[in-house]
């Protein structure tokens, strides 16, 4: 079966060739949907049998090695076009097809119509392309440059609708703040080729686990990598572009900014984990960056109308839940969570999308309310992804979120667990008004004349496969105190086994037997949660006034926190200061040709000068000679 | 005939015949005809390059001003770097000549002309062995450009083209001065005056330290000014802005690459030593022209303007993998000047073709074109793209190298140039896709533009080579760098060999030392 893997690859792309290349001749652009969808389940299903036959096999020998071809090979800089293909790309290559495929199908419904459809499915081919690589790679650089195309991808679909300019703002954002993050990266390798002299997996790994913990160069190159995934994993300081980016297609949100792409950090770090374990303070940076964004963008969500930017800061918030994971060195954790998020935030994109589609590209939820009758496969699918976010049991969130703060508190520390169940709280609380406000209450838009319709099936197949999944996905980590296998740690222990245990002996372990008492917490917050919101939310028609009462907390959230019109302030305006004002207009201009053009005047007129004693007139030269000869006689004459 | 003197007399005499045809239409079919056969046999030199070699092939030495005590002779041949220059060369002009078709109709024989001089000059640049006759060629170079600037240029023309020509010729003439000092050096050794790059690097070898680094200088200004390095780039800008599309094409996409390769085929090759003394001097303002040029690109309203001060940037990765020493530095260097020869090369034609429906270089004057000429805009976002270094394109194999070999140089003693350097990615983003959004994006604001053509086929025949060109490279770099493969190793190799010699230690940087 392993021969199918660069097949995996080759679909997509095969894919993205033929609707970019004949594309503009289809008659009907429905092919372009059609290509694309097939292409990726067709990546689907062989992903499914290759998984089959690692399922087959002992644990040990599961992982699978295939080189496709030389890419660079100069001094140290020794990589190929090659893929691995263990237990830990597998499950992010089922994701990125399964909900990639299901997104696609989607998106034929969603985007019909559209003048750019057959443009839009050739980069959600491309998309996938290169999320393959970034998980299937073998090494940091073919890493990276999956890493570098998704983030190319994501740019040209945020900025999708091209003619609005506050599109392609949010687009170029994306990119601009990546890259920052992609510094990181870059500088990360750096070090790693000095370390290591390797940037193949398995060289870096070999290498690092003879090293002690702490290595200078390991903090350094941990730090720099976690960088990187502050950017493309959208957490503080770079979360900035990933609200933004909503401004694209509802699929691409769903696929790119909620399943796959922004997960592409933890898998980063969940691949290096025994380079993170050997770095416990940037395990720590990890936890302590992690707990902060989870809290911050769950307040942020607290207070917004815009459906999409809700889902946006919850994206931010449970990617922080995935880091707090993999900070305390619970990294199967960190990746379980990845996964069943994948399900049910797709599914909540997915279907506020139906929603907005129903609504006439309406996205402020004042303007919506009691979408329950009209749309009743949408809201039964999105309840129950919100049982899921929300952490209730037996939904998928549950097990994969209770797992992380289980870890957070067992081998972190207690304010981490205080501080994620409050973030829990904050989940359930902002999930459900988001809830209330688009299927409860009052219609508070003009339903006589835009009476909304539910979805096609192409729209509503995938949201109740989504939902399905949301409910199933969970049961894959059910944790051994509540009789379950912990199948998804014992698949993933081959990987993350050694990093875990590295990571261990520098924690205290704490809590025996809390482990019940926690769950049990966690629940009947998330419940609390849950009932605060139907209790300001479930009837309330007039919203405004009354979250305007919270005065300074409700303007900060609002506001979200003028974290962009801080950095516009301390970072853009005074680089273009410097650039133009100083650089250019001083340096550039004033001194550099000041100088040269100066010295061209110059000579220029010194030149000037000398000419003029060249009159043409023979008197003045017979009188030149005159002085001449006088001066140099009585030069001779005095000395 | 060897086969480089044929390269170099084709565009010659093709120059030469172009005086008798009058003709717009003919002198240009003509010069392509020309160009086509320049390349062909390039190719021909590429096909039976034996890349397995490290030293000079296709040497061809015929005795020029000989005497008992002078021996300068007429040397040419090519190692992997000089031959992948080369093929570059010839390549752009080609594409070049293709893609500015239209673009001018004032007395075309006279620029076509020029063209193949130039074509001749830079072939003989890259492929001199003796640095007398290099010394002819790289100031040939100055006449068919002054004119290219002065006659077919924009408003300022005069002013960008003596600002040029002096800037150039003021850099060079150290370069002469060097040249005869070294030929006197080297003929107190032997008792002849010789320019033979051979016999001169067993000369130099001799040399005091002291004297070798006063040539290393007079050789490095007029190498640095060609790049061009901060602080010497002024003339860049006003050249490109001036300059007619094909210019602007070949100045960036060839001319600028003299200087660098003079950085490593003399600097490195002829003073080791001093270079690696002043490594660090280079690396720093290679660090400065990467980040100064990245930001005074970003605030520029003159497209132009705003892909030379990117070529400044890029051009700045060069010299810190040149001055890096390490094989990855070197070998990154030379791919990087293909590199920016094609991408650069291919942002300016095209802005070439939009500038001959618009005749405005202004920013603001576009903005919503990609509804308009899409096919321009996929064109346009490739090239861009290729400038920004995204991974799977070319532009990316060049400077990840570069900073790489930076990262790893025994020579710089410090991370610090890597890193700053990496600096230079985050501003190449902001300044190209900000450049794009609003060539291209948003809404159609500028009313004249709503009747734009798209690309025509010529237009499209010509940039799909480049594009090619692009993902091969990025995709299959090796095919490309096994030519200079084992020239830039063993150069590594005996450069940092001379450093363990001269009883330098190597210091591994201080950071990693646990």
């Amino acid at each position: 079966m392993s021969q199918l893997i660069p097949y995996i690859v080759a679909a997509p792309l095969v894919g993205f060739l033929i609707n970019g290349f004949f594309g503009g001749k289809y008659k009907n652009k429905a092919i372009a949907g059609w290509v694309a969808s097939m292409a990726v389940t067709a990546s689907f299903v062989m992903a499914i049998a290759v998984f089959s036959e690692m399922l087959s096999m002992p644990a040990e020998s599961r992982a699978i090695h295939y080189k496709l071809f030389d890419w660079l090979s100069v001094g140290k800089v020794n990589v190929g076009i090659s893929y691995l293909i263990d237990q830990l790309s597998i499950i992010f290559i089922l994701v990125i097809t399964g909900v990639g495929a299901l997104i696609h199908l989607y998106s034929t419904g969603y985007m019909k119509g559209d003048p750019g459809y057959t443009r839009f499915f050739t980069y959600l081919n491309l998309f996938i392309v290169m999320m393959l690589q970034l998980v299937m790679a073998d090494n940091y650089l073919l890493t990276f440059l999956g890493w570098e195309g998704v983030g190319l991808c994501s740019y040209l679909l945020i900025g999708f609708w091209f003619e609005e300019n506050k599109n392609n703002d949010a687009a170029k954002k994306a990119f601009i703040v990546n890259r920052i993050g992609d510094f990181g990266f870059l500088v990360a390798m750096g070090v790693m080729l000095v370390t290591f002299g390797s940037l193949n997996f398995s060289d870096v790994f070999g290498a690092a686990s003879g090293m002690g913990s702490g290595n200078t160069s390991i903090v350094i190159i941990t730090m720099m990598l976690f960088l990187g995934c502050t950017g493309k994993s959208a957490q503080i300081p770079l979360y900035v572009w990933l609200p933004d980016a909503m401004a694209g297609p509802t699929p691409v949100s769903a696929l790119i900014h909620a399943a796959t792409m922004v997960t592409s950090g933890i898998y980063l770090v969940a691949r290096s984990n025994i380079l993170f374990a050997l770095s416990p303070a940037t395990l720590t940076v990890i936890s302590i960056v992690a707990i902060c964004t989870a809290l911050l963008a769950a307040i942020i969500a607290l207070f917004q109308n815009d459906i999409k930017k809700v889902l946006a800061y919850s994206t931010v918030s449970q990617l922080g839940y995935m880091f707090l994971g993999l900070g305390v060195g619970a990294f199967g954790a960190g990746v379980f969570h990845v996964m069943t998020h994948a399900f049910f935030k797709a599914c909540l994109f997915l279907g506020s999308g139906a929603v907005i589609h129903a609504m006439h590209h309406e996205q402020d939820m004042q303007k919506m309310g009691g979408l329950k009758k009209y749309l009743p496969i949408t809201f039964a699918t999105f309840l129950i992804a919100t049982l899921a976010i929300a952490g209730i049991p037996p939904f998928a969130g549950f097990f994969s979120k209770d797992e992380i703060l289980w870890k957070a508190f067992s081998q972190g520390s207690t304010l981490l667990w205080v501080l994620g169940a409050f973030g829990a709280l904050m989940t359930a609380f902002y999930m459900f008004r988001a809830v209330y406000l688009t299927f409860y209450g009052k219609e508070r838009f003009d339903a006589a004349h835009h009476p909304p319709h539910e979805v096609v099936p192409a729209m509503w197949i995938p949201l109740v496969a989504l939902a399905a999944l949301s409910v199933l996905g969970g049961f894959l980590g059910v944790p051994k105190i509540l009789g379950g296998g912990e199948t998804i740690s014992q698949w993933l222990e081959p990987i993350v086994g050694k990093g875990e245990e590295i990571a261990a002996q520098s924690q205290i372990m704490q809590g025996e037997g809390m482990e019940i008492p926690l769950v049990i917490i966690s629940v009947v917050v998330a419940l609390v949660g849950i009932l605060m919101a139907t209790r300001y939310y479930k009837k309330r028609t007039t919203l405004a006034s009354q979250e305007q009462k919270l005065g300074t907390l409700y303007s900060l959230s609002a506001n979200k926190f003028y974290v962009d019109e801080i950095y516009d302030k301390t970072i853009v305006q005074p680089t273009y200061f410097l650039s133009n004002s100083i650089l250019y207009k001083i340096v550039d201009v004033k001194i550099i040709d000041g100088i040269i053009n100066g010295s061209a005047a110059g000579i220029g007129q010194i030149s000037g000068m000398i000419r003029k004693i060249q009159t043409g007139i023979v008197q003045n030269y017979a009188v030149m000679i005159v002085v001449g000869i006088l001066v140099l006689v009585s030069y001779v004459l005095i000395f | 005939m060897g086969l480089l003197t044929l390269l170099i007399l084709i565009p010659l005499a093709g120059a030469a015949i172009l005086h008798f045809i009058k003709d717009a239409k003919s002198a240009k079919i003509f010069t392509l005809a020309i160009a086509l056969v320049a390349f062909v046999v390039s190719m021909i030199v590429y096909i039976q390059f034996d890349s397995s070699k490290a030293g000079f092939q296709f040497q061809e030495k015929l005795p020029w001003i000989t005497s008992k005590t002078i021996a300068i002779s007429y040397y040419l041949g090519v190692d992997g770097m000089s031959l992948l220059l080369v093929l570059l060369t010839t390549f752009l002009v080609v594409i070049a000549l293709i893609g500015t078709w239209n673009s001018t109709d004032k007395k075309i024989p006279g620029l076509m002309a020029l063209i193949l001089l130039l074509e001749a000059g830079m072939i003989g640049v890259f492929c001199s062995l003796d640095l007398f006759l290099f010394y002819i060629f790289w100031e040939l170079i100055l006449i068919p450009m002054y004119f290219i600037i002065g006659i077919w240029g924009g408003e300022r023309r005069i002013y960008a083209a003596v600002k040029f020509f002096i800037y150039t010729l003021a850099g060079s003439l150290f370069m002469l001065v060097a040249i005869i000092w070294l030929g006197l050096e080297a003929s107190k050794v032997t008792g002849v005056f010789t320019t033979d790059f051979t016999a001169l690097q067993v000369a130099s070898s001799k040399l005091s330290l002291h004297v070798q680094s006063y040539l290393f200088w007079a050789f490095a200004i007029s190498f640095a000014i060609k790049v061009p390095l901060f602080p010497l780039h002024t003339w860049l800008p006003d050249a490109h802005v001036e300059a007619p599309t094909i210019g602007s094409v070949i100045l960036a996409g060839v001319l600028l690459k003299m200087g660098t390769y003079g950085l490593i085929r003399f600097n490195l090759g002829l003073f080791p030593q001093a270079s690696i003394d002043y490594a660090s001097v280079f690396c720093i303002l290679a660090v400065i022209s990467i980040i100064y040029g990245a930001l005074v690109a970003m605030v520029q309203t003159d497209i132009k303007k705003l892909i030379a001060y990117s070529s400044v940037t890029h051009m700045g990765f060069i010299v810190l993998g040149i001055f890096s020493m390490t094989r990855e530095g070197l070998q990154g260097a030379v791919i990087q000047m293909i590199n920016h020869g094609l991408s650069t090369g291919m942002l300016f034609m095209m802005f070439g073709m939009m500038y001959e429906r618009t005749h405005t270089r202004a920013i603001k004057d576009y903005g919503g074109l990609a509804k308009i000429t899409p096919h321009y805009a996929v064109f346009f976002a490739i090239a861009m793209l290729s400038s920004v270094g995204l991974p799977g394109l070319n532009g990316f194999v060049g400077e990840y190298l570069t900073l790489m070999g930076a990262f790893q140089s025994s020579v710089l003693h410090s991370w610090a140039y890597a890193i700053f350097s990496c600096t230079g990615v985050i501003i190449a983003a902001v300044y190209l896709l900000w450049m794009y959004q609003r060539f291209m994006m948003g809404p159609v604001t500028n009313e004249h533009n709503r009747s734009l053509r798209d690309l025509s086929k010529r237009e499209i025949f010509s940039l799909v080579p480049l594009v090619i060109f692009m993902v091969w490279i990025g995709i299959q770099p090796m095919s490309f760098m096994k030519l200079s493969e084992k020239g830039m190793n063993a150069q590594s190799d005996t450069l940092l060999g001379a450093r363990q010699q001269s009883g330098y230690e190597i210091v591994a940087p201080k950071v990693i030392v646990k």
